[in-house]
């Protein structure tokens, strides 16, 4: 009874403090790109409220923040809308400095930046196998292969996380790689990531989903897998085996 | 100046995305090696591959034997490190947001509808693809007006990174409107960006890194009889 009233009053005071920081992040659960901006506002401490979004009958205010795109994720400061998941990251970055998530020196920036632009050009390739079938999916399988290869091979190197010792800019953009890499495998029946062709992508897996923050922010795996089912259907048609 | 000491630019001078970092250079003032590739449509340089193992391309900078690839993170790392010379990025986090937000729009968007016009097969494609692109112009109108507030340039009284990601692209805008008979930049539709092109090609850091209209045209004949020639059959 005390532990349920603690959580109203903690959800409350959450509230208040973003009304205070006027922070508000419209998202939907499924979302990868929604994710990467929860963890970096939770790892700096931010707090913020959370819109859901029914993204087959989106809001009139996410239309209004996002015209262009129409897509989550959206954050919204002070009334004005930041819109692209990285984009926001960057924006969150400039505007909280605390606990970074780019590196100081201009170089290391660059290269994060680099492998951040890497993720998200290459992440909707990988995406594929999931609503893919016969030929299509092998060569959505081909591609993703190689995308893998390029990141166990170029990026980590033999560090821990991406961003070093702790996780940063580059390891968020990579998240996908985490829950959502294994949901679509599993419903493209499929396996990409064997441990012993990507030992270290193992590693930072392992490693990334021990991060407290992250722990505590992932989408259940089962709805994630039933969503993935549905969409599957939907592009695929009825047979979709 | 310890930090001009050893600045490469790797690239071809037909490409908007090379010329994107020459800009950000030349504003800054910055003294460098422009190495072309010379056989750049049959064979790549060993810098090159050595510089860029993963994608293989232009521009790379390469600043004190380091590269650094992709040319808005080229653009970024220059405003970085050459702090002294006019700022290229906005100050308000915000309005970088905003600066952002239309160069990915740019890259991810508006420049692959450019590309959609010379691979438009028929009348009635070709058309569809002129209208997309001339849809993102007018969007990049209101993005314009927006971000100007009255001034000549998206980054104000000087050109900002928006202006480059956008303003690398006006020869081949040019070379596309002739090629296929049609206006893209309109005084109607576009006012504003159609002065502003004027303006940005008359500056001193973008004069000598544009390429001229003929030029450009000739070489694009032979880029896309060469890219039919090698079309699956």
């Amino acid at each position: 009874m005390i532990l349920k009233h603690f959580h109203k009053l903690n959800h409350i005071s959450q509230i208040l403090l973003s009304e205070m920081s006027g922070l508000k992040l419209h998202g939907a659960w499924v979302s990868p790109f929604v994710f990467r901006v929860k963890w970096a506002l939770k790892l700096k401490g931010i707090p913020f409220e959370y819109i859901e979004e029914d993204l087959y009958n989106k809001s009139k205010m996410l239309l209004h923040y996002n015209p262009i795109h129409k897509k989550v994720p959206v954050l919204v400061h002070g009334g004005k809308p930041i819109c692209e998941s990285m984009l926001i990251i960057e924006y969150i970055e400039e505007t909280w400095p605390q606990n970074p998530l780019l590196p100081n020196d201009p170089y290391e920036k660059a290269l994060a930046r680099f492998w951040v632009k890497f993720a998200d050009d290459k992440g909707p390739a990988v995406f594929k196998v999931y609503k893919s079938r016969g030929e299509e999916l092998e060569k959505a399988k081909e591609e993703s292969l190689e995308i893998l290869r390029t990141v166990e091979k170029h990026g980590l190197g033999d560090k821990k996380f991406f961003g070093g010792e702790e996780i940063g800019i580059v390891d968020i953009a990579f998240g996908w790689m985490v829950h959502w890499l294994g949901a679509m495998e599993e419903v493209g029946g499929v396996k990409l990531l064997e441990s012993d062709e990507f030992p270290r992508l193992h590693a930072w897996i392992n490693n990334f989903k021990e991060v407290h923050v992250i722990k505590e922010n992932l989408p259940d795996h089962h709805d994630l897998v039933a969503h993935l089912k549905v969409l599957r259907e939907r592009l695929l048609g009825q047979s979709s085996s | 100046m310890s930090e001009s000491r050893d600045v490469k630019v790797l690239g071809v001078w037909a490409s908007p995305f090379v010329m994107r970092a020459r800009i950000a250079l030349n504003l800054k003032q910055v003294s460098y090696d422009f190495l072309q590739e010379t056989s750049f449509l049959t064979e790549k340089s060993e810098l090159l591959l050595k510089s860029n193992p993963i994608h293989k391309k232009v521009p790379v900078l390469i600043h004190n034997e380091k590269p650094i690839c992709e040319s808005l993170v080229i653009v970024e790392y220059i405003d970085d490190v050459w702090t002294s010379a006019p700022s290229i990025f906005p100050c308000h986090p915000h309005d970088r947001a905003i600066a952002r937000f239309w160069a990915a729009y740019i890259d991810e968007k508006w420049f692959p509808s450019m590309k959609g016009i010379s691979t438009a097969q028929g009348k009635g494609a070709k058309k569809a693809a002129i209208d997309q692109v001339i849809e993102g112009l007018v969007l990049l109108e209101e993005a314009f007006v927006k971000s100007s507030k009255g001034k000549p340039f998206f980054g104000g009284e000087q050109i900002g990174y928006l202006d480059i990601a956008l303003g690398c692209f006006l020869a081949w805008l040019r070379v596309s409107e002739k090629m296929h008979g049609v206006k893209l930049l309109d005084q109607a539709k576009t006012p504003g960006l159609v002065k502003w092109a004027e303006r940005f090609c008359e500056d001193p850091a973008v004069k000598g890194v544009m390429p001229e209209t003929d030029k450009l045209l000739e070489f694009a004949k032979i880029l896309f009889a060469k890219m039919r020639a090698n079309l699956p059959k």
